[in-house]
């Protein structure tokens, strides 16, 4: 059967599994998008090729499966670079599609000319360009295949527009022996010894404390987590990127740790003497400041990723593997400490001292943004995704949004990218329609990327925005407020400007603004009675409001800063 | 931390602690700026690096990488290599273990006055002449990285000195086991 390759390149996403590509078409990727029109795969137009990658991110963080976007040359895909490098931070599979200038104008610097390849080199995990037409079923089969195994990431396939519109006869290569990637290993075999090491220093624990990292649900290993925790009764955190991954509400959960993590999460790794990381990578946003991180720990690490072992904290016991894999082994084993009863009261007393808190609000408003996320909580049925965007009202949904089950948090963690949370919750829903989906977000981020709910109206996408509108790029004026004797420097963005009311509707969507306590019940009510155009929510919340607990960048978590309502004389 | 700079024009060809890593990689455009960009962004220091075609197949090159191994820890750096999907393996030759082997080319501006102790240089160098014309000599030396500093310090004393250096190649001594992060050892 003779293809061009534009067809070749539809039929090998078909092939793939492909239901869904969020992208733009331009000049270079023109002749793939002909071929697009014959097919099952549902295109979703966006307004800004950066909402094309973020979507695709939601779409998998949502669903687990690889994101697919598709954008032209040039600065189509120089616009697709942020959410290639948040996808690249976040180890989620990606694949984008650019188109390219032909073969023959390749360094001539042609219109819409860019070295996207090279651009891209540090922030995906692997690239190809595509110099034939027989080429394309391979790059896209071994495209998908580096995405989804070993550690995650994105994949960037360049398709010069000659190679789209020249032909080929038709195959699809078999199996990864086909893929030529001779230097790609994902699997790992499990030492033995690591195991039996690791199962050693488990039984000798007193005070150990699991330490969940978003690997544990790019493996999928939550139901094995769940199950060695409850059966040796280690207490669990959970980090930004493993929320979900053991269920909120659990006895051993203690949370969130980190820099807004926790009291209880926080100072249990610092006092503990065995940390057991699976999938984490020792971020500092975590560790605080390294050399005064876990000070008396042993630590286990298990990453898929040999480079996370040893990268920042030197560990007792490094196991490359998949995490299902290490725990099923531990079981295996039957790795048990000792009575943790002590370990636990101490851990209890924590948490009745210093649990998340926050003061009520006035009656006349404004809000408390805590119980904003609160309450969008306590209304929203059982299942709901949650994205968000970059800043305070990230950290505050991470502390306070009750996440029960994997794959129901979508968010920005190691690039911290503003804007994420719109599109990002857009894709979310295009992957789990059946799921109601809100996006948290802050007022800052919303104008980085609201163009796109005139892509989720047009394209019948009801997503919910949650708009915590404190006036203020509000993290960064947090930090001048606390570290830089409240000299505020460009971080007033105005409560009314834009008229986010008016701005959604003009977008197709339903506009609603809540300022008292009273305002905010009746408003998630009303949002959650429409369920077929997107709505957006302007909630009023105090400007002044910070996040806590917080450890100072570049301080020991010894030196958390708890809120000021639990701060003693003593403390 | 007190290595030198590799760019910055400062000549330190024999590194404190150094390391040798020989990587077999696809013979595929852009395979070296992908191992020179990964080094720059993660502030890896590299000292040379040589690159041919391997001997095992028109496929693969060979990539000799000689690294600072104070720049970063080596298991870091061989970690991280490793993760190119277009590297096919590496070997960690440790300096002690490894016969290291480097070229030098130097064109010399020569006289009556300077060419009997510059032929003496070259005796005692073991270097040879290559190319000559009425007023400049080219030689070569073929030696280990030693040699080749001593040589270019010998050479210091003549004023116009254009020279080029390979960067070490290395194999291991016979009888050595080699140290690979895939399986171990070869």
């Amino acid at each position: 059967m003779q293809l061009t390759g534009a067809q070749a390149l539809i039929k090998s996403l078909e092939q793939q599994g492909v239901d869904t590509v969020f992208g733009l078409p331009g000049g270079a990727i023109l002749p793939v998008y002909d071929p697009l029109l014959d097919s099952s795969i549902r295109h979703i137009l966006v307004r800004h090729e950066q909402g094309a990658g973020h979507m695709a991110e939601g779409y998998s963080l949502a669903t687990g499966r690889p994101g697919v976007a598709m954008v032209t040359s040039g600065p189509g895909s120089t616009n697709i670079v942020t959410p290639i490098a948040n996808a690249h931070m976040d180890s989620t599979p990606l694949v984008v599609v650019t188109g390219q200038v032909a073969t023959s104008s390749i360094g001539l610097d042609a219109f819409q000319e860019c070295d996207i390849t090279g651009i891209t080199m540090g922030v995906t995990k692997h690239n190809f360009l595509v110099r034939t037409a027989h080429d394309i079923p391979r790059a896209v089969a071994a495209a998908f295949h580096l995405a989804t195994t070993g550690r995650p990431g994105p994949v960037l396939i360049d398709l010069p527009k000659d190679v789209a519109q020249s032909t080929m006869e038709w195959w699809y290569p078999a199996g990864p022996e086909e893929y030529d990637l001779p230097g790609y290993h994902p699997l790992v075999d499990l030492d033995e010894a690591d195991v039996e090491r690791a199962v050693a220093l488990i039984a000798a624990a007193e005070r150990p404390v699991l330490y969940v990292g978003g690997g544990t649900l790019k493996s999928r290993a939550t139901a094995e987590l769940r199950a060695f925790a409850e059966r040796t009764r280690i207490p669990v955190v959970t980090t930004l990127m493993a929320r979900g991954a053991f269920p909120h509400s659990h006895e051993l959960h203690l949370g969130m740790p980190g820099m807004h993590g926790v009291y209880a999460a926080v100072t249990a790794m610092q006092r503990s003497d065995l940390l057991i990381a699976l999938g984490a990578r020792f971020d500092d946003r975590v560790t605080g400041r390294t050399a005064a991180f876990a000070p008396g720990a042993r630590v286990i690490h298990v990453d898929i990723d040999r480079a996370e072992l040893g990268k920042i904290r030197q560990a007792d016991v490094a196991i490359q593997g998949d995490v299902g894999a290490v725990l099923r082994a531990w079981e295996a084993a039957g790795a048990t400490p000792p009575r943790l009863d002590t370990w636990w009261s101490e851990i209890r007393s924590w948490q009745t001292t210093y649990p998340l808190t926050y003061d009520d609000e006035p009656t006349e408003g404004p809000l408390r943004p805590q119980h904003v996320i609160e309450s969008l909580a306590a209304n929203a049925p059982e299942g709901t995704i949650v994205a968000s965007g970059v800043g305070q009202h990230q950290m505050w949904t991470a502390q306070f949004w009750p996440f029960e089950e994997p794959n129901s948090w979508v968010n920005s963690g190691g690039a911290g990218t503003m804007g994420f949370g719109v599109p990002a919750a857009i894709g979310a829903k295009v992957g789990r329609p059946d799921r109601t989906v809100w996006c948290i977000d802050g007022d800052g981020c919303f104008q980085m990327t609201a163009q796109e709910l005139v892509t989720a109206r047009s394209e019948g996408i009801p997503v919910k925005i949650a708009i915590l509108n404190n006036s203020y790029l509000g993290m960064v004026r947090q930090w001048q407020e606390m570290f830089y004797d409240e000299r505020y420097s460009e971080v007033y963005l105005s409560a009314d400007l834009p008229d986010y009311v008016k701005l959604a509707e003009a977008m197709g969507c339903v506009g609603l603004r809540a300022t008292t306590p009273k305002e905010m019940s009746d408003v998630i009510d009303e949002a959650n009675a429409i369920n077929d155009v997107p709505v957006v929510i302007d909630f009023r919340v105090d400007a002044t409001e910070k996040v806590f607990p917080m450890v100072p960048a570049g301080a020991s978590n010894d030196d958390i800063l708890v809120h000021p309502s639990q701060r003693k004389e003593t403390r | 931390m007190n290595t030198p700079e590799p760019f910055a024009g400062e000549v330190v060809h024999s590194p404190v602690r150094h390391h040798i890593l020989s990587v077999l990689v696809e013979n595929k455009s852009g395979v070296l700026a992908r191992i020179a960009g990964l080094f720059a962004r993660r502030g890896f220091n590299i000292y040379s690096l040589a690159v041919a075609p391997s001997e095992r197949h028109a496929r693969f090159s060979r990539i000799t990488i000689v690294v600072d191994a104070e720049s970063a820890p080596l298991e870091q750096v061989m970690g991280q290599l490793d993760k190119l999907v277009n590297v096919v393996d590496i070997w960690d030759i440790a300096p002690r273990d490894a016969v290291e082997r480097e070229l030098l080319l130097a064109t010399i501006a020569t006289d009556v006055s300077n060419r009997t102790s510059l032929l003496d240089i070259l005796g005692r160098a073991g270097a040879s002449i290559i190319d000559v014309d009425p007023g400049a000599v080219t030689v070569m030396l073929a030696g280990t990285p030693a040699s080749c500093d001593e040589f270019e310090r010998a050479l210091e004393d003549y004023s116009s000195v254009e020279l080029h250096r390979t960067g070490r190649l290395a194999v291991p001594r016979l009888g050595q086991e080699l140290t690979n992060p895939e399986r171990g050892s070869r």
